[in-house]
């Protein structure tokens, strides 16, 4: 039998990493609690605890506490600063209030994504949290395109969890009762024991939950505090995987990279009207373009009929023809059944249309679906609330 | 009848010319929630180390060789309807398919239970 090595598929971070992974603060509390080491984006980082499908429903139904310590907290101080970060984001940084988050992606000069992020616009600077396997080259482009009246801080001594599921409110609320006020996309500043925190209501996996930026030194205390909760288990990638691909939330690297546009991408949500129009950021030109006259190729979301898993890199068939490209694929424990995210060609990309995947030289059918595959359950504000 | 184990994480059950052939509890303990088994079919030939069937878990898809060479006679049915029993009982009613012996000197460097355990043990 092959060794499950491999088990989690780290493609594009793992040359960038180098060959020893880098510890984690969390890193002998995650083995001391059972945690599966495997390297991801240049760090040791667990797996799973007891089992992916359990960690996963665990998650769904009551509170999953992950470690995202791997990624990138950024500040951005400087005159004029949100008009600075409006030249490598396509979102509406001017418009962002005060606690408040937003969803944004960096560009490249033709329109590619470097990568997907959120950004917060905080009392004294604003707050960027990237992805772990692209932190570096991230933080080199900024530098590169930024003017340097902007002072840039990678926040290296920050950890950061992420609390997520329907009883992270009521979980993190017993610790800290203030962060029962933050609706979907909020975020502020916190104190927990004498540490101070900065909190958003949001995360990766299509439940309600927060991301916890947090002092390293306090990190163990806080995810020690956290799990003591009867809401609360550890909860590794494995399932924060599966968890993010029934939301239909799209992982960089696999599904989005320097080859595609956000148009085609799906993730048009992210380029506010104004922006669109005006333009002033790397990449406009292809966005504007694509929003003109469509993309050649979409992200899509598609259920596999019967039990055997569609992996990334599975080809996508039309009859004869190859139309695309799996890019993330697994079963879905939610859903009960697999489903995967891909690329097919526009043409082919309506909801319900029905194309072949070939696993193991088997066709398999596909349907193209609507994402979520489970519904979203932010906490939002209601309107006029 | 007597069991051999490879260092690839498989048992062999050998009954005269029949091995049974499945994965151990460590393989399936490494391999996570089994969410499907891909077997082979009846009358399928293999050498020994041969792509012998596939093992999907949540996150990743993971071969089984042939351990030794032979004829597939039977496949274990119950694993379409229930792959979680590779999970549950891996060492008994999770087993994958029972090959026809083609030639027995190949058990001679196999493991016996004893050697298996150290082995997984030293890993």
């Amino acid at each position: 039998m092959t060794t499950p090595s491999d088990v989690l598929d780290t493609a594009p971070d793992s040359d960038a990493a180098g060959s020893v992974p880098e510890k984690l603060p969390l890193d002998a509390w995650h083995r001391t609690r059972g945690g599966r080491m495997v390297a991801f984006a240049g760090y040791d980082m667990p797996i799973q605890y007891e089992g992916i499908m359990a960690e996963h429903s665990w998650t769904r139904s009551h509170a999953g506490l992950f470690d995202v310590s791997h990624m990138g907290q950024i500040g951005f101080t400087g005159e004029d600063v949100d008009a600075a970060l409006e030249t490598v984001l396509p979102g509406d940084i001017l418009g962002l209030k005060t606690f408040r988050q937003r969803y944004s992606l960096l560009l490249d000069e033709e329109g590619g994504i470097l990568d997907d992020l959120m950004v917060s616009r905080r009392p004294d600077d604003f707050y960027m949290v990237v992805n772990g396997a692209t932190k570096y080259e991230d933080i080199g482009w900024l530098r590169e395109q930024l003017s340097d009246d902007i002072t840039i801080n990678h926040m290296e001594d920050q950890a950061l969890l992420a609390l997520q599921g329907p009883e992270a409110g009521v979980a993190l609320a017993s610790l800290i009762p203030a962060t029962a006020d933050l609706y979907f996309m909020q975020c502020g500043p916190f104190v927990w024991q004498g540490h101070d925190l900065w909190i958003s209501r949001s995360g990766y996996t299509g439940e309600d939950g927060f991301e916890i930026s947090v002092p390293a030194e306090a990190v163990e205390a806080l995810a020690d505090a956290l799990c003591a909760l009867d809401q609360v288990k550890p909860i590794g990638l494995g399932a924060r995987d599966s968890l993010r691909l029934e939301a239909g939330l799209p992982l960089y690297g696999h599904d989005i990279d320097t080859a595609v546009s956000p148009i085609a991408a799906d993730l048009g949500f992210a380029i506010s009207k104004r922006r669109r129009e005006q333009g002033g950021f790397i990449g406009h030109a292809r966005i504007a373009r694509e929003l003109a006259e469509g993309a050649p190729s979409r992200r899509v979301g598609l259920t596999i009929e019967g039990r055997l898993p569609a992996r990334e890199g599975a080809a996508i068939f039309l009859g004869n023809d190859r139309i695309g490209t799996v890019t993330s694929g697994g079963f879905a424990p939610t859903v009960g059944a697999p489903i995967a995210m891909g690329w097919v060609e526009t043409a082919h990309a309506a909801i319900g249309t029905v194309l072949d995947v070939e696993v193991r030289g088997k066709r398999l059918a596909a349907t193209i679906a609507p994402m979520p595959f489970v519904p979203h359950r932010y906490h939002r504000l209601k309107p006029g609330a | 009848m007597s069991r051999y184990f490879t260092d690839e994480h498989e048992w062999i059950d050998v009954d005269g010319d029949i091995a049974t052939v499945g994965i151990t509890d460590y393989a399936q303990e490494q391999l996570g929630d089994i969410v499907f088994v891909e077997l082979p079919a009846e009358g399928a030939k293999f050498d020994k180390g041969d792509d012998a069937a596939v093992v999907e878990s949540v996150k990743a898809a993971s071969d089984v060789y042939a351990p030794i060479s032979g004829e597939v006679v039977e496949a274990n049915a119950a694993l379409e309807e229930e792959p979680a029993l590779v999970n549950s009982d891996p060492e008994e009613d999770g087993w994958f398919f029972k090959l026809r012996i083609a030639d027995t000197a190949e058990l001679e460097g196999l493991m016996d239970e004893a050697a298996y355990r150290k082995f997984v043990a030293g890993l």
